[in-house]
């Protein structure tokens, strides 16, 4: 099975195609359109992620001791950067997830949307995710 | 004269690149750039002049206290106050406003009446509905309309004997309207309720006249006129910075000190505890200097020509909205384009060095009025030009490319 870090290295290496950042969007905006979309069902004012400037949804189930996540946003590239989390984080145990770190997004040019001051919620993404793994381990011990 | 080429090369930072690319500015509503000739007072100020104000016998503090108190002469001056003890000195127009607000939490009474505008800034709603909270006092509000305009008409029905305070600010942050303040303080004192201006966003544009005005208090920010952050001023009238009680107790604000009673220092001491922002206070007073030597006359006229360039610019672009089209407007441009969320153009004319606001602003009442969720704010400033703004239509049909 793929583990994260091997998905991490499949996202490094596709980003370096990259030349230039038009190049990086671009794609990021092609990923936010194969985005597995949350259902309508827990499209909810409750799973909406606290500071975003863009709305943003994400949900986590089990399935075979593995978390599958989906989710939605009201902008493009938010979108997109959901889409390379989940592609990263999805079919995953939580325990893999939680021991997991985030460096990749350094590595593929959008160390700018880690900055607090992007409001994009990047990191508050990466902290739901991870309460999403600490809650299923929790009732997976 | 007004010379965009030497005023452009007093700032340091706009030739800058981001991004690799030449940094385009055009988010001064949120803070303006700061030219040498206040960078320079700054570095002076430490390189020579450090020193305690107001207490020292020595002559650093002396030389400070004169630079400090010159600045208050030169922000009175500016704003044509009465006195120059009606200016305090304070960290921004957010502490000028809660230093009212907590003054009148002991002066209000339940079933006394707030008035504040549609058009406001969190920073002129929250401190009032905590003011409401506290004392019973119950908040008013002056509608806007499509227009982004203040519906004035309204007012009289709103105004009343129970009004004591009306807030409203001169200038809108998210959209530009310039509000008729005359006609609001001159209806407000005719039911006798008092008036507060959050002048943060007229000051750039608009030299105020307190004392035409005739406005009970004023508030800005040094750093949305070419000053530094973390410094501002509270204009009040002096009888009634007299009545209002100290917001912190602390040293500098005080007359006489016993374990029994503390006696009060007068005005502005009373409000000011504490060792201020010295530099910034100087450095305030420099940033006025600057923009008279330019003067606010040509500074209106070329921002104005700007406003009504990138207006008819922007227009051009398909599906481009702009919120605010008061008849009346300072340099800033709130604007969606259709399907498109506001974040998603922010990020891409960031990575085009190109910097303007996205959200809500500060103003979520106002983007709940239009039913948006935010809008891309683009804010002129006199040392911008119109290359400037081809360069952020270009940039804009780009996004739209890239977005659509």
């Amino acid at each position: 099975m793929e583990t994260i870090e091997d998905r991490q290295k499949e996202v490094i290496e596709e980003f370096s195609l990259f030349e230039d950042w038009m190049q990086r969007y671009e794609h990021m905006i092609e990923l936010g359109k194969s985005l597995p979309l949350i259902s309508k069902k827990h499209k909810t004012e409750d799973n909406i992620i606290k500071g975003c400037q863009s709305k943003v949804w994400i949900h986590a189930a089990l399935e075979k001791d593995q978390l599958v996540f989906t989710a939605d946003s009201d902008a493009i590239i938010t979108k997109g950067i959901i889409a390379i989390l989940i592609r990263v984080f999805s079919n995953q145990h939580p325990k893999a997830i939680l021991n997991s770190n985030t460096n990749f997004i350094d590595q593929i040019g959008l160390k700018e949307h880690l900055s607090p001051t992007r409001a994009n919620g990047l990191v508050s993404m990466i902290k739901q995710i991870k309460m999403y793994a600490v809650a299923y381990q929790t009732q997976l011990n | 004269m007004f010379d965009i080429n030497k005023i452009r090369s007093d700032f340091p930072i706009l030739s800058r690149k981001v991004n690799g690319q030449p940094l385009i500015y055009f988010d001064n509503a949120a803070t303006s750039q700061t030219p040498n000739q206040v960078i320079d007072v700054i570095t002076d100020y430490y390189t020579r002049l450090n020193s305690n104000i107001h207490r020292g016998v020595h002559k650093l503090s002396q030389e400070a206290t004169e630079a400090y108190e010159g600045a208050r002469k030169k922000i009175q001056q500016h704003f044509n106050a009465a006195h120059t003890h009606e200016i305090i000195f304070t960290a921004g127009t957010t502490e000028s406003i809660n230093l009212i607000a907590s003054g009148y939490s002991s002066m209000l009474k339940k079933g006394d009446e707030l008035v504040i505008s549609a058009l406001e800034h969190h920073s002129n709603i929250v401190p009032w509905q905590m003011l409401c909270e506290k004392t019973g006092a119950e908040l008013k509000v002056i509608p806007m309309t499509q227009k982004g305009t203040l519906d004035i008409n309204i007012l009289d029905s709103i105004l009343g004997n129970k009004t004591r305070l009306v807030f409203v600010n001169h200038v809108s942050n998210a959209l530009g309207t310039v509000n008729p303040i005359k006609e609001i303080i001159a209806k407000a004192h005719n039911v006798k309720a008092e008036v507060l201006i959050d002048g943060a966003q007229a000051c750039p544009h608009i030299k105020a006249d307190l004392q035409s005005l005739d406005v009970d208090y004023y508030v800005t920010s040094a750093h949305k006129l070419c000053g530094p952050t973390g410094v501002g001023m509270l204009y009040g009238k002096e009888a009634l910075l007299n009545k209002l009680p100290p917001y912190q107790g602390g040293g500098e604000m005080i007359a006489t000190v016993t374990f029994e009673k503390t006696t009060y220092a007068d005005l502005p001491h009373k409000f000011e505890a504490g060792t201020p922002n010295i530099s910034g206070g100087i450095a305030f007073g420099a940033a006025l200097d600057y923009m008279n030597d330019i003067g606010f006359e040509a500074i209106s006229a070329y921002e104005a020509e700007l406003l009504d360039y990138a207006t008819n610019a922007l227009k051009e672009l398909p599906g481009l909205k702009i919120y605010g089209e008061a008849p009346e407007k300072t340099a800033v441009i709130s604007f969606n384009i259709e399907g498109i969320h506001p974040y998603d153009i922010g990020s891409i004319l960031d990575q085009m060095g190109i910097a303007v606001r996205t959200g809500h602003h500060c103003a979520q009442p106002i983007m709940d009025y239009f039913e948006i969720p935010g809008t891309i704010r683009a804010s002129f400033s006199f040392y911008n030009t119109k290359e400037e703004v081809d360069r952020l239509v270009e940039g804009l049909r780009k996004a739209m490319k890239m977005l659509q």
